[in-house]
């Protein structure tokens, strides 16, 4: 069937497409960590298990297996090179190679104009902890002495008007709200129409949790994003996609579908103090080029720190 | 989706740009084993070696689905016991057997019937909800209210989550907004005493407002908070709860095994509610919940309206897990439908000689109607692969056609039936009459019925009796 499907493309002038194709029928024939085994086969210190373990490890922190393979794939081509000895070794380059992945992940510039409020959309599926993050994140811009303006834009949820009004008057930020069940982009207009007539620093700006997979919801959140352009240029200027640490590889697909629709420029990876690890992060950097911006460690208003990359990795083999 | 292969090789430009088929194909599980099959048609028995291949493709969609690798590799292992040795079926092919044994295993792991919500004898029922932050509890707790209240009984709902912000407040506006019974007393300080005092109160306040059931809902808390942890410990001691469910993002990744194990341990759930199932996520977390648990799968939450809650069906989400489609139901259709000793009795009787009459044949397009129709058993079918083409054959396939060749058998006598030859040409115009269709569609019946006797003489002849227990409708 594969001869049937290529055979009809022009295989002279594209053979990489053939290749590649032949490479990932014939890669799943081994198991991942086989296929580095033949490398290191020579020294005694490293032997099937020690790349079995590391095999888990990735596995296990959710990173998925095609960001498994490739990592697994070119940790083998630099062993191959440095002809590496001894597990602890090996386990460094894993996390030089685990490294350059995030790090690779663009971290975009803002582009706004002097004088303009700054303007944070924040979105993401239901329950990942955008509203607290939205707290933790207003406590982070107070503390460095700027004006902050909270938008309470979901206007659906039960109550979440509520929980940002009230993570609003624990760091001192006023709230702008409609009643629930209003139209969410005419709340984002107010609160931005408030903010440059005052000149906030900041604009956060609370959205309604929603599956990436509703249409009809991803498409408010254009609206959104349309809505707060005619009011401040180049706004919003940052969209965060909150993201739960314990997401599995669903995470990679929300990544992809909020980006399409809302713009995601970066990510804050929540609920880290748990045991899970948030590796879909890693392959989600490794396809979309987003960074990660913030990590929530807790339900504390200084529970909310910048991303370190080197942290972050080291904390997958822990 | 429907992908041409015939097309891609006919035209210059391809329907879909080639890296999207590249991405469908290998996302589609039973694509790949497909191709992991290939090489095993042919071969009567599945071993050792003439699987593994199939079992690494099947070992690389459990994980793409989330399952937790070290119950992937339980999976794996169980199911290369069960398939090494078996004969390969006459009825289905190397790979849908696999797949069937791959089926039935992960149908066993999740249970094979949907979990009841048990009750207390002396009412009111106690329901605990647990889990992380953000799992949806608030939320599934009213739909269970509303659930209960639909199935006519009188639901009390309570929130003791006095951590965070508005929780409380929130489960005020679901219980408004479906009509449902809540207990709200008094937070004064945000701590276990607190919650603890609220339980005993909601409890009282059920049995003098004579409600049956009393969900209780908690804060969201991590599995390794022993503060928060020990509290839920209290709370179980307190109300003795029906129930502790036990409720988790379907979405959830490798890290679901803790949470549910530790959960498990100190509070001993009975079941486990599985939220945003109406999003795209695998959902194998499901089956690591539940071979972690032992306990099953109650409900799983498909919406945001208060009505989104279903009882939860084990075999559903098993071919979700797979990615599969619907391939299996498919499967599942041709086992339950076909009467296979039916089916075998017919070829007996045809390759014996003359027992091959109209009768049988009628039986026999019965039960291919009895399948369902026929576009609808292609549209289960994957649209590539081996079956890319059957696909497009069926929209030309006229169901009417074999509706009218039932109602022209069943115009005539018994006596025709069984003794074609009789049929002579005033016979024909009584038939073609009696079934509304015309002398000649009774003539091509006719003589495509001897065709088939022929046929299944001369096949009788030969080895090819054991081929047919499986017989498939002339013509397709």
């Amino acid at each position: 069937m594969i001869q049937t499907l290529f055979g009809s493309l022009d295989e002279k002038e594209k053979p990489s497409f053939l290749e590649r194709m032949k490479e990932a029928v014939t890669r799943t024939r081994e198991s991942l960590s086989e296929r580095i085994e033949e490398v290191v086969a020579f020294t005694k210190e490293i032997d099937r298990s020690t790349l079995d373990d590391l095999e888990a490890i990735l596995i296990g922190a959710d990173l998925g297996t095609t960001t498994t393979q490739e990592v697994l794939q070119k940790l083998r081509e630099k062993a191959d090179r440095k002809q590496i000895k001894d597990v602890a070794e090996l386990k460094r380059l894993l996390k030089e190679e685990l490294l350059q992945i995030i790090s690779a992940a663009a971290s975009r510039p803002l582009v706004k104009v002097d004088g303009t409020p700054e303007v944070i959309l924040v979105v993401g599926v239901n329950g990942t902890g955008k509203t607290t993050t939205i707290g933790k994140l207003a406590q982070v811009f107070r503390s460095q002495g700027k004006t902050v303006l909270l938008c309470a834009a979901d206007t659906f949820r039960a109550a979440a008007i509520d929980q940002l009004e009230i993570w609003g008057q624990r760091t001192g930020t006023e709230v702008i709200r409609t009643k629930p069940g209003g139209d969410p982009a005419a709340v984002l207009f107010d609160a931005l129409q408030a903010a440059t007539a005052r000149h906030t620093d900041f604009v956060i700006v609370d959205t309604a949790g929603r599956l990436h997979t509703k249409a009809n919801l991803m498409a408010e959140l254009e609206k959104m994003r349309r809505a707060a352009q005619r009011i401040i240029p180049g706004a919003p200027h940052e969209t965060l996609l909150v993201m739960d640490a314990t997401t599995g590889q669903n995470g990679l697909q929300q990544a992809r579908l909020f980006t399409q629709s809302a713009g995601v420029t970066g990510i804050a990876l929540t609920k880290l103090d748990g045991t899970a690890k948030g590796g879909v992060v890693v392959a989600i950097s490794r396809e979309l080029g987003l960074p990660v911006r913030y990590v929530g460690v807790g339900e504390k208003l200084g529970d909310l720190l910048p991303f370190d990359a080197r942290d972050f990795v080291d904390s997958l083999f822990e | 989706m429907a992908i041409k292969v015939a097309d891609l090789g006919q035209t210059a430009k391809p329907a879909e740009p080639a890296d999207k088929i590249l991405t469908v194909m290998f996302e589609n599980l039973q694509e790949k084993l497909q191709r992991a099959f290939k090489t095993l048609r042919g071969q009567a028995v599945l071993n050792e070696e003439n699987i593994q291949e199939a079992l690494r493709e099947i070992r690389l969609a459990l994980l793409e689905a989330d399952v937790n690798f070290k119950v992937v590799k339980q999976l794996i292992d169980h199911i290369q016991e069960r398939a090494v040795g078996q004969q390969v079926a006459t009825a289905l092919s190397p790979g849908e057997q696999v797949i069937k044994i791959l089926r039935d295993e992960l149908v066993e792991t999740l249970g094979r019937d949907t979990a009841k919500l048990k009750f207390a004898s002396q009412p009111p029922t106690v329901v605990l909800m647990a889990g992380l932050q953000g799992s949806g509890k608030t939320t599934t707790s009213g739909k269970l209210a509303n659930w209960l209240k639909n199935g006519g009984h009188r639901p009390l709902l309570v929130s003791v989550d006095v951590y965070r912000p508005a929780a409380r407040e929130q489960l005020k506006i679901v219980a408004q907004a479906i009509k449902s019974n809540l207990y709200e007393g008094e937070v004064t300080e945000a701590n276990t005493a607190t919650v603890e005092r609220l339980v005993k109160e909601a409890r009282r306040e059920a049995v003098n407002t004579g409600s049956d059931v009393l969900i209780v809902d908690t804060a969201g808390r991590l599995h390794i908070d022993d503060q928060l942890m020990d509290e839920m410990q209290s709370l179980k001691r307190l109300l003795n709860p029906q129930e502790i469910l036990f409720v988790a993002d379907a979405m959830t990744g490798q890290d679901a095994v803790r949470s549910a194990d530790e959960f498990h341990k100190k509070l001993t759930l009975t079941g486990v509610v599985l939220t945003k199932m109406d999003g795209d996520a695998r959902g194998g977390a499901a089956l690591s919940i539940r071979q972690v648990t032992g306990q099953p799968i109650k409900f799983i939450g498909v919406g945001e309206k208060y009505d989104a809650l279903e009882p939860f069906h084990p075999d559903r989400i098993v071919s979700r897990i797979l990615g599969m489609g619907d391939i299996l139901s498919l499967i599942e259709k041709a086992e339950s439908q076909m009467d296979k000793k039916k089916a075998q009795e017919l070829a007996n009787k045809a390759l014996t000689g003359d027992g091959f009459s109209l009768e049988d044949f009628r039986d026999q397009l019965r039960q291919v109607k009895k399948m369902g129709s026929l576009q609808s058993l292609m549209g289960m079918l994957p649209s590539i692969g081996p079956f890319a083409g059957l696909q497009k054959h069926a929209d030309k396939v006229d169901e009417g056609q074999i509706n009218r060749v039932e109602a022209i058998i069943n115009s005539m006598t018994n006596q025709e039936r069984i003794h074609h030859e009789v049929i002579n040409g005033s016979r024909r115009k009584r038939i073609a009459r009696g079934s509304g269709t015309s002398v000649q569609e009774v003539n091509s019946l006719l003589r495509q019925y001897a065709q088939m006797r022929k046929m299944f003489k001369q096949m009788g002849k030969g080895n090819f009796a054991r081929k047919l227990a499986g017989m498939k409708l002339p013509g397709m």
